[in-house]
């Protein structure tokens, strides 16, 4: 879980530049993550060779016409394979994070508004998750539950719930005082309609950047679990067991673990990058106008 | 000026990039301190005098351009190396800064504070500094120094941190100490004590002082000289005595005016000066005061004054038309 | 200051005992039968029969619970079904292989993290600030096994200087300890630096700017003295939380590294016995390293009061 720890505190303090980021490389990152789950769910409709079809006579080679990107160690195109393999590390490295963000952004609304025993309360079992060193949490449920990518997105996405939730609280306490606030509870507005109308609609903004954040988290979580064998379960390809079947053939043909693993490590690092430059904008606590 | 002079200032100019253009703090001030004398130089916020105290250290932000000179003891504090201007600083100039909640390292015990001067200017050995701090710290007039050298400055009162930030200055007998308004957070009645100090040390030291305040008051008796700062430059100097006896600049009669007397009647109302002070990005032309000034004229809002030359009681001032003067009319 | 730890560890015991309950509770989510998944294609019905009267697998789960719970209170964390070693055993003999890669990653971690920092918060914005800390960002993004199959690649295959999956013990050899320990020892501390020098440049950045800096500045302090002992001591206190903050991570870190580089510690053991389904084992050595989490966390919280003297003496 590297961005989460990291940057939660290096993000807040950071950048005494205020308009920061939004450049060349920004743009291009939102290009790179546009580009990849286009692909990803266009990949049936290119003209992909099939990810699954072995060509024993054809195996370990390297990038030729006929394989743009080569074959692994079963002779399947790696590009082919690339492609579908974004599938997986796509669908779980958004949905989990999405059912993230949705539970632990309403355990945040909640605690930040209404505090007292309903934040303890709160505070207190994400606190009890939090004393998980997360990947032993998430291996150990996997190990159990058995690897889908229903469990994993379930998994993961309830392992970056006390992160989000912190988030949202703080997002929430921010705004709680603020005069739009109390003039709509002057009104005699409901709890609900405060909540929803008021407050949501500003606490989504950090969220959100949060939520990309996670995202590049939870891709590098299933790409761990996958390169582990406890993954997305084949035949289905993911980027993390391709890593692993490369790793096996280092010395002959490097090629199958390192394209999967550019592709990985551009698809984070494009998350990342969007998702922090989106956080430097965003954040209630700095006030940009 | 008799005697060579300790501390000489030609024209300094100080200047600071901002988002809005070239912030001029201090603005060709000239001046110039014999050893064992005192100079007050007293100017409101933002009238440029820390900038000032800070410009003769040569502690200013990477991105301030400086003109002018700095001597001390005859050498150009802008010319020499870093390491030689090191070797000065605490050693032979030593400054007290305004704030001592925040001029003192809140992680480190008081007795650390001032033996790291000693045992760097003074290469004393660590027993032997730590014990000399607790000297000092006598020696300003802290109770139970030995205790309290083990302290953290968080478990001192403001006017226990500023007799530190005071030993810490004289630890190693410097030549020349800038106090940079060293009551101003202080309670009024532990105001009078640090002053008092100040004066005391001074004496016994022969060291040269620069006392920096807003409050006329503070440097009614206590200064030999007396400059009076505004919008970065220097308005009028004079002796202490021969200014207050005949204040020159409307500038300064107003803040004389502005402190309030004791044998007033009650319900007085302060004599406040109207208006606040200029932008520093963008000068008013002609006398920075104008805008503010009831006796202010034509000449004033075209041409700034200069500062005159010394008349004989060693009096000067920039202004056209002085307080006194038959050509001033109340305008 | 005691009755700050005193708070402290009152604070502790509810959440080990929530640990405790959350490891048990994990165990419990199995689909179908224990005994059968553990015994996989030797689960006969005699098989299984005997195993549910060995784990008590028949009695309601919250007496399992306490039962199991029991056992852990005296030391004893059951067996391997397999093998017949001990859990308390096997952690015993992989636990200092674990510590060893942890301590070397953190240290490795602070040697380039730590000056990187300095150097970036007193050159801030300038080229070579903007450097490092986008090559810090960068690294941030790297998966953990990533890093290690290129450094396996360069230094194992390419190069051949140092070997990529022959462990030597610590008894045995130590110059043989540290080339096996090398490589993943490299590759946990470049994965922990850029999180070290980011926090400690941000903070380094605002210490700088304090008045003390420039009071120690003007009393002729060597720029060494007043960066290292002015401004790094209050700046080290973010720095012992973020190395708090990123145990856990550095303990995920650990399971893939020695999977990877085949070391025999506490991460390989859990990823092993979920290869082989000895869910006893694999039960208590996660409650093992999260009570380890947790008392770690501890110990940094109670760190981050000694470093600063305001919080011992009751002021923040």
């Amino acid at each position: 879980m590297a961005a989460l720890d990291a940057s939660e505190i290096g993000g807040v303090a950071e950048a005494p530049s205020r308009r920061r980021g939004m450049g060349p490389v920004f743009w291009l990152a939102v290009g790179w993550i546009a580009f990849i789950i286009l692909i990803a769910i266009l990949a049936n409709l290119l003209p992909l060779a099939d990810p699954s079809k072995m060509t024993l006579l054809a195996r370990r080679a390297g990038p030729s016409a006929a394989h743009l990107l080569g074959t692994d160690s079963l002779g399947r195109d790696v590009l082919s394979r690339l492609v579908f393999g974004a599938r997986s590390s796509l669908a779980v490295g958004l949905l989990a994070p999405l059912l993230g963000t949705l539970a632990g952004g309403a355990l945040g609304l909640l605690a930040g508004y209404f505090g007292g025993r309903i934040e303890l309360i709160i505070i207190g079992l994400t606190d009890v998750l939090l004393a998980f060193p997360p990947l032993v949490l998430a291996l150990a449920v996997v190990a159990y539950l058995g690897p889908s990518i229903v469990n994993l997105i379930l998994v993961l996405g309830i392992l970056t719930v006390p992160a989000v939730t912190r988030v949202a609280r703080a997002a929430t306490l921010a705004v709680r005082e603020r005069d739009f606030v109390t003039a709509a509870r002057a009104l005699g507005a409901s709890h609900r309609r405060i909540l929803l109308r008021e407050i949501l609609p500003i606490v989504m903004l950090p969220l959100s950047a949060f939520f990309l954040v996670l995202v590049a988290v939870i891709i590098v979580a299933e790409g761990i679990l996958s390169f582990l064998g406890l993954g997305v379960p084949p035949p289905a390809p993911t980027w993390g067991s391709m890593i692993a079947e490369g790793r096996d053939n280092l010395d002959v043909a490097p090629h199958i673990a390192f394209f999967p693993s550019i592709a990985m490590f551009l698809t984070v690092l494009a998350f990342n990058l969007v998702g922090d430059t989106l956080r430097a904008v965003t954040d209630p606590k700095r006030g940009t106008s | 000026m008799s005697g060579a002079a300790l501390l000489e200032v030609e024209d300094l100019t100080v200047e600071l990039p901002t988002e809005r253009g070239p912030l001029r703090a201090v603005a060709g001030v000239s001046l110039s301190l014999a050893a064992g004398r005192t100079l007050g130089i007293v100017g409101e916020s933002g009238s440029g005098k820390t900038m000032l105290s800070r410009a003769v250290l040569r502690l200013l932000p990477h991105a301030a351009r400086v003109t002018g000179r700095v001597r001390f003891e005859g050498r150009d504090l802008y010319a020499i190396s870093r390491e030689a201007l090191r070797r000065l600083r605490g050693r032979e100039l030593a400054v007290v800064f305004q704030d001592p909640m925040t001029s003192l390292n809140p992680v480190l015990t008081i007795g650390s504070q001032i033996a790291e001067a000693l045992r760097e200017h003074l290469g004393l050995a660590q027993a032997a500094a730590f014990a000399r701090a607790v000297e000092l710290l006598a020696e300003v007039g802290i109770p139970e120094p030995e205790r309290r050298a083990r302290q953290f400055p968080h478990q001192m009162s403001g006017g226990m941190r500023q007799r530190v930030a005071i030993a810490i200055a004289l630890s190693c007998e410097p030549k020349l100490l800038i106090a940079d308004e060293p009551t101003t957070a202080l309670d009024v009645t532990v105001q009078a004590q640090i002053l008092d100090l100040l004066a005391r040390e001074q004496s016994k030291r022969h060291m040269a002082l620069i006392l920096i305040t807003h409050d006329l008051g503070v440097v009614a008796g206590r200064t030999d000289e007396v400059a009076v700062m505004y919008a970065g430059g220097i308005v009028e100097r004079a002796p202490t005595r021969a200014l207050f006896k005949s204040m020159r600049c409307p500038y300064t009669q107003a803040l004389m005016a502005a402190i309030p007397k004791l044998h007033a009647p009650p319900h007085t109302p302060l004599a406040a000066i109207g208006g606040s002070p200029p932008d520093p990005t963008r000068p008013p032309s002609g006398c920075p005061f104008n805008p503010r000034c009831r006796y202010a004229q034509e000449r004033c809002r075209c041409e700034p004054a200069a500062l005159t030359p010394p008349d004989a009681s060693g009096h000067q001032y920039a202004c056209w038309f002085p307080v006194g003067d038959p050509a001033a009319a109340e305008g | 200051m005691l009755g700050f730890i005193g708070r402290r560890l009152i604070y502790l015991v509810p959440v080990v005992l929530a640990v405790t309950a959350l490891t048990f509770l994990i165990a419990s989510l199995l689909p179908g039968d224990l005994a059968v998944a553990m015994l996989g294609d030797q689960a006969t019905p005699e098989n299984v029969a005997a195993l549910h009267k060995k784990l008590g697998l028949d009695l309601p789960l919250w007496r399992q619970y306490l039962h199991w719970l029991g056992g852990v209170l005296t030391g004893d964390l059951g067996a391997s079904h397999r093998t017949g070693e001990t859990v308390l055993h096997a952690i015993a003999n992989r636990l200092p292989v674990t510590i060893e890669l942890m301590v070397i990653a953190e240290l490795g971690g602070l040697l380039i993290g730590v000056p990187l920092g300095i150097l970036c918060a007193v050159r801030a914005g300038s080229s070579l600030d903007k450097a490092v800390s986008g090559l810090a960002f960068g690294i941030l993004s790297v998966p953990p096994f990533l890093l290690a199959i290129l450094l396996i690649f360069l230094f194992a295959l390419r190069m051949g200087i140092l070997p990529a999956t022959s462990y030597v013990p610590l008894s045995q050899d130590v110059l043989g300890n540290l080339r096996s320990m090398a490589l993943p020892g490299a590759t946990l501390a470049l994965l922990e630096w850029p999180a070290l020098m980011r926090v400690l440049r941000s903070d380094m950045i605002t210490t700088l700017q304090e008045n003390f800096i420039a009071m120690a500045r003007a009393k002729g302090l060597p720029q060494r003295r007043v960066l290292l002992v002015h401004a790094l001591k209050p700046s080290s206190l973010t720095l012992v939380t973020i190395i708090g903050l990123n145990i856990g991570r550095l303990i995920g870190g650990t399971v893939i590294i020695e999977t990877i580089f085949a070391l025999p510690g506490l991460g390989r053991l859990i990823v092993e016995s979920i290869y082989t389904r000895d869910f006893i084992i694999l039960q208590g050595a996660v409650l093992f390293v999260a009570v380890a989490f947790v008392l770690i966390n501890f110990v940094v919280d109670v760190l981050y009061a000694v470093l600063d003297p305001r919080i011992r003496h009751g002021r923040a």
